[in-house]
């Protein structure tokens, strides 16, 4: 049944994290080097080797995720220990530094690398929180064609709008086409807009038609309530693409850095057999 | 004196035709009636541009003229053209109105009394009839039609349709893509069509696309419009034309006028034929689907071996081949009718076939020799065929935990129909307990057998009905133990949404589910809250029988449903008399109430049960749940699913309901009695042994699949448009990448037109590993289950 990357399989991958970790803890103390512990011995080597396995295996995930109907393992399989192993490198990789960091491409790659953990905890957050309050947005139904919805509406405030004075034809007018759904990512981000032209007009339109009477008002009635759904879906939209961007974002860090960790590990992997 | 021919052949429709072929060659003397004044009507009457089909693949064509699949216009064509070759003697215009007379000298009167006289008369006028016409006032409008060939033809026209059958609402449907149509029902609803056909107009009038007048008749036409009699007073409706589709009078009175009888006064009965094809008025020979063939090409094989009947040459029929290989499994060599009478003899269910259905079931079966111990089927395989004993006999292991518990069963048995009724898996295994014949028939033959021959339906469901007691309640009850219930006994049908029983009311008896499911519901706070699903092969009932109160919960088919109602007091006996059942009874009564109890305090767990039964998940076998909560909208389940399907997806991840966080996407479900095979003319949708059900390559494109599917989750596709390859995406950056099929295949649609197929999910079928959908959810929110499992309580108890 529906279990998430973190309990999977009865927290499978948890466990052979906790074990590899368990092992390179205990070697790093019991390990009693020449010098300050440092990537050079026998069980720097061993922790660099691990991690540089780790990372490339970790990155392999991108081509995993579009290998469709091939392996024996479920790709959730590889998400879970992906999440667990990659956090784990923060541990491995610093053993392996022996904790020692300078200005130098051997500290960038540990920087990038730490980046790209926390450009993935992030992502790992986004999975586990967003996913639920989208849910909660959209409630029992799917939002649809939210844009035959919102033309909808605004035909209906139009055909309100006829009846009544010019003040708040324009107002309609203008809340149907200059209401924005999307747009920049800070915009989408935000998942809000402060300049939405339906909301400026519902409000607009309630302080106009504080003066109307008779069938005027009835009408000015009628349009704030069709104003007002439209503005309640708007915001419901721009929440729903608010927790789709916040879903998405952080792949447009955690992708282009980890391309950049693995030109740095290259280069860091190089230069220390040059030292040799 | 009356023109005098050695055979003359009435009608002039696939059969007819292609004896005045054969008659010809043969330099027999003959003529072709045909009372239109072109070949073959009920073909020419088919929509412009229609594809015919040239079923069943497997039978050679044996004719004078050449017939393959293809377009109406080609079909009709090829056939002017050999009839005008081979010298047919057609006379057109030629309604024949009467026929008298006897072998050697029969006369046949036609319509403007003209008269011929022959030795034989083939009649091969097939069940079309002759169209109703418009019976009121001004019906000879010139603007009345009672055919469309073309509905692109007409545009911005008011249009009005007569009549609620097929045809009726095809044309209508069609027409209304670009005209103003109206559709005139004479009743309140359209009863009469196939569901796929009731969908469409149904939607049709809903969207506004049409506009229906029911319980309606015409009253009287006048050039441009049409007044009809409507439930409150009349109604007029300003028309361009009338298209009016009521149906044919069927040909029986006048065959009849001829001396042929017809075994039973149901309409659907046609007249008994000799293996020639002769009625019982000899030298009289009916052929094509007044014969009960109705498909094209065993039309023209009739009416080829029918002119060689009446040349004296008994000819064995054109399927002979085909089932002489089949046959040859068989030991003993023996000939083709020999192994017909056999089977005939042996096998009581198939007894009431004539020779020639019997040969027709035949083609579509399979023969096997299973030697000693062979398994035939297993337990839990998802085939729905059919097995007859003709020799030898078979052990049933109806205990899954105690392989002794079986029971034999011998020569002219059969076995399998738990599965084919049920829709189900298989809930025994058998194998073979000698060497034996055993013949295995697909469940459309099936079902055709079942629908057509009363008989077989009732020999079948009275030995089904004690495999099923065994079955469901108890594999080693014995005979005496079964009897009483026997007695009383009876098949109970409830539709979807009907009530078995109420809350409150008295007890009546136990029943047990033989197909489809029922959910059972309470009323806690004023509401009716679900407590639990219960699919066939299990009881509902019991509660009220064995602590004698009045039932404590109200019971209802969740899709359509039947069962077998046991009467209180015999089924006491029985269990009075029987420990082992008292016992399995009481234990299963306690589970569900441990399970009752446990739902009572978790509203929200009967509410999901409520809401996946409402999306038709009762009759689902596997279906795909997402959880929205882990759903991430990254849309690989799509892409794989393309990908892994010739790059269009069968999934639609964001359409379709959500409750309670739970979302049910437009996916297949794979259900026990699959509505897309119920109208397929190919028989390209099958169901694989793990349950899968999926199209074939003999799809045709036709679309019924697409409409009977009420879950729409059938597309016709022309395939996607071809992709580059790997290298030169990644090196040149040109067509898309992995799993990014759905821009691509919206840019570079196909628009030559080319045939489509209906594509649908097939369970990754032949993709190991199984579903690529599921495979490939990064989050784990998307899973394939039955909807036994998701219902049971500790699923539910986790969500409520």
């Amino acid at each position: 049944m529906h279990s998430s990357i973190l309990v999977f399989r009865n927290f499978r991958y948890l466990k052979i994290t906790l074990a590899i970790l368990a092992a390179a803890i205990l070697a790093y103390a019991i390990h009693d080097p020449l010098g300050k512990p440092n990537g050079g011995t026998w069980l720097g080597y061993t922790l660099g080797g691990l991690s540089a396995a780790l990372i490339v295996w970790l990155a392999w995930f991108g081509v995993r995720k579009r290998r469709y109907g091939v392996g024996k393992l479920l790709l959730e399989d590889w998400a879970s220990g992906h999440v667990y192993l990659g956090l784990s490198l923060l541990i491995v990789a610093t053993l392996h530094s022996g904790f020692q960091f300078g200005i130098n491409v051997h500290t960038l790659a540990y920087a990038l690398m730490v980046l790209v953990i926390g450009s993935g905890a992030f992502g790992l957050y986004a999975y586990m929180r967003y996913p639920r309050l989208r849910s909660v947005n959209r409630g029992e139904g799917a939002l649809g064609d939210v844009w035959a919805l919102v033309a909808g509406m605004s035909r209906d405030c139009y055909e309100i709008a006829r009846d009544l004075p010019d003040e708040v034809y324009t107002l309609v007018e203008a809340a149907d086409k200059e209401t924005a759904i999307g747009g920049s990512v800070w915009r989408q981000l935000s998942g809000k807009d402060p300049k939405c032209a339906s909301t400026r007009a519902l409000q607009q339109v309630r302080d106009l038609a504080e003066r109307y009477s008779g069938r005027d008002a009835d009408a000015a009635r009628r349009l704030v309530r069709v104003l007002a759904r439209k503005v309640e879906l708007l915001t419901r939209i721009r929440k729903d693409i608010q927790y789709k961007a916040l879903l998405d974002i952080w792949l447009y860090f955690h992708i282009p850095l980890t391309v950049a960790l693995l030109g740095a590990l290259a280069i860091h992997i190089v230069t220390v057999f040059l030292y040799w | 004196m009356a023109e005098h021919y050695q055979v003359a052949i009435v009608g002039s429709g696939p059969c007819g035709m292609s004896a005045g072929g054969r008659a010809s060659e043969q330099n027999m003397s003959h003529v072709v009636l045909e009372r239109t004044d072109h070949l073959s009507d009920t073909i020419y009457k088919y929509q412009k541009g229609k594809h015919v089909m040239a079923t069943p693949d497997i039978l050679p064509l044996r004719s004078s003229m050449a017939f393959d699949a293809g377009t109406r216009e080609a079909i009709l064509g090829k056939w002017d053209e050999q009839t005008d070759k081979l010298g047919v003697n057609v006379r057109y215009n030629a309604e024949v109105t009467e026929i008298s007379g006897e072998k050697g000298s029969f006369t046949l009167t036609l319509k403007n009394g003209e008269t011929f006289t022959a030795e034989h008369v083939v009649l091969g006028i097939g069940l079309q009839g002759n169209l109703r016409k418009l019976a009121c006032p001004g019906g000879d409008w010139e603007g009345v039609q009672y055919q469309l060939d073309d509905p692109d033809e007409y545009e911005g026209e008011n249009i009005v349709v007569i009549g609620a059958g097929d045809a009726a609402i095809e044309n209508a449907v069609a027409l209304a893509k670009n005209n103003n149509v109206y559709i005139i029902n004479r009743r309140d609803e359209f009863a009469r069509a196939k569901d796929g056909n009731r969908n469409l107009i149904e939607a049709a009038i809903e969207n506004g696309d049409i506009t229906c007048y029911h319980s309606a008749d015409p009253a009287s036409v006048s050039p441009g419009k049409l007044t009809l009699t409507v439930p409150d007073g009349e109604a007029e409706v300003e028309c361009d034309r009338i298209i009016a589709r009521l149906g044919a009078v069927a040909p029986r009175k006048f065959v009849e006028s001829c001396g042929i009888e017809f075994p039973s006064k149901d309409p659907a009965s046609l007249p008994e034929l000799s293996p020639q094809y002769e009625s019982n008025v000899p030298g009289l020979y009916i052929v094509g689907a007044l014969a009960g063939f109705p498909l094209i090409k065993q039309a023209m094989n009739q009416g080829y071996e029918v002119i060689e009947f009446i040349r004296g040459n008994d000819i064995k029929p054109a399927d002979e081949p085909l089932l002489e290989e089949m046959f040859k499994a068989l030991p003993g060599g023996r000939s083709v009718d020999e192994v017909i009478t056999h089977i005939r003899e042996n096998v009581p269910l198939l007894r009431s076939l004539t020779p020639l259905q019997l040969r027709e079931f035949l083609l579509d079966a399979t023969i096997h020799v299973p030697n000693a111990n062979d398994v035939i089927f297993e337990r839990n395989d998802y085939t729905n065929s059919f097995f007859m004993i003709v020799e030898g006999s078979a052990n049933i292991h109806i205990d899954e935990n105690d392989p002794s518990i079986k029971v034999t069963v011998g020569v002219g048995d059969f076995f399998g129909e738990i599965g084919l009724i049920a829709g189900r898996r298989r809930s025994a295994t058998v194998n073979a307990a000698e060497p034996s014949f055993l013949l295995e028939s697909p469940r459309r033959s099936m079902i055709k057998l079942i629908n057509s021959v009363e008989a077989v339906e009732r020999a079948m469901n009275e030995v089904a009905l004690v495999r099923q007691l065994r079955t469901y309640l108890l594999p080693s009850l014995t005979d005496e133990a079964i009897q009483p219930v026997l007695e009383t006994a009876e098949v109970r049908a409830f539709k979807s949404g009907k009530v078995l029983f109420k809350e409150g009311d008295a007890d009546d008896g136990v029943y047990l589910i033989r197909k489809g499911s029922v959910t059972v519901s309470r009323r806690i706070g004023g509401k009716d809250i679900v407590i639990a699903y219960v699919p066939a092969g299990h009881y509902v009932g019991e509660m009220a029988f064995l602590t004698r109160a009045r039932r404590n919960a109200t019971v209802r088919a969740a899709i359509n449903t039947e069962t077998i109602w046991l009467e209180s007091e015999s089924f006491r006996q029985m269990v009075d008399a029987s420990p082992e059942l008292r016992s399995e009874v009481e234990r299963r009564l306690l589970t569900r109430v441990i399970e009752s109890e446990s739902m009572h305090t978790r509203p929200e767990a009967g509410n999901i049960i409520q809401f996946l039964v409402e999306q038709g998940v009762g009759e689902a076998t596997d279906i795909l749940l997402i959880d929205e909560t882990l759903c991430v909208a990254c849309d690989n389940c799509e892409k794989a699913c393309a990908e892994t399907h010739g790059g269009v997806s069968r999934l639609n991840r964001e359409a379709g309901p959500t409750y309670a966080r739970i979302h049910v996407p437009t996916s297949c479900r794979h259900c026990e009695h699959p509505h897309c095979m119920a109208d397929c003319p190919p028989d390209a949708i099958h169901r694989a042994v793990d349950g899968e059900v999926y199209i074939d390559e003999s799809c045709i494109g036709c679309g019924n699949c697409e409409r009977n599917c009420p879950y729409g989750v059938i597309q016709l596709s022309s395939g996607a448009p071809k992709k580059p390859g790997l290298f030169s995406w990644m090196m040149f950056g040109s067509g898309p990448g992995p799993g990014e099929n759905k821009v691509w295949n919206k840019a570079n649609k196909k628009e030559d037109g080319s045939p489509k197929v209906a594509v649908k999910c097939d369970m990754c079928l032949n993709v190991p590993g199984g579903s690529a959908c599921v495979r490939a959810c990064p989050t784990g929110a998307a899973i394939r289950v039955s909807p036994e499992d998701f219902f049971s309580l500790s699923e539910l108890s986790a969500r409520g």
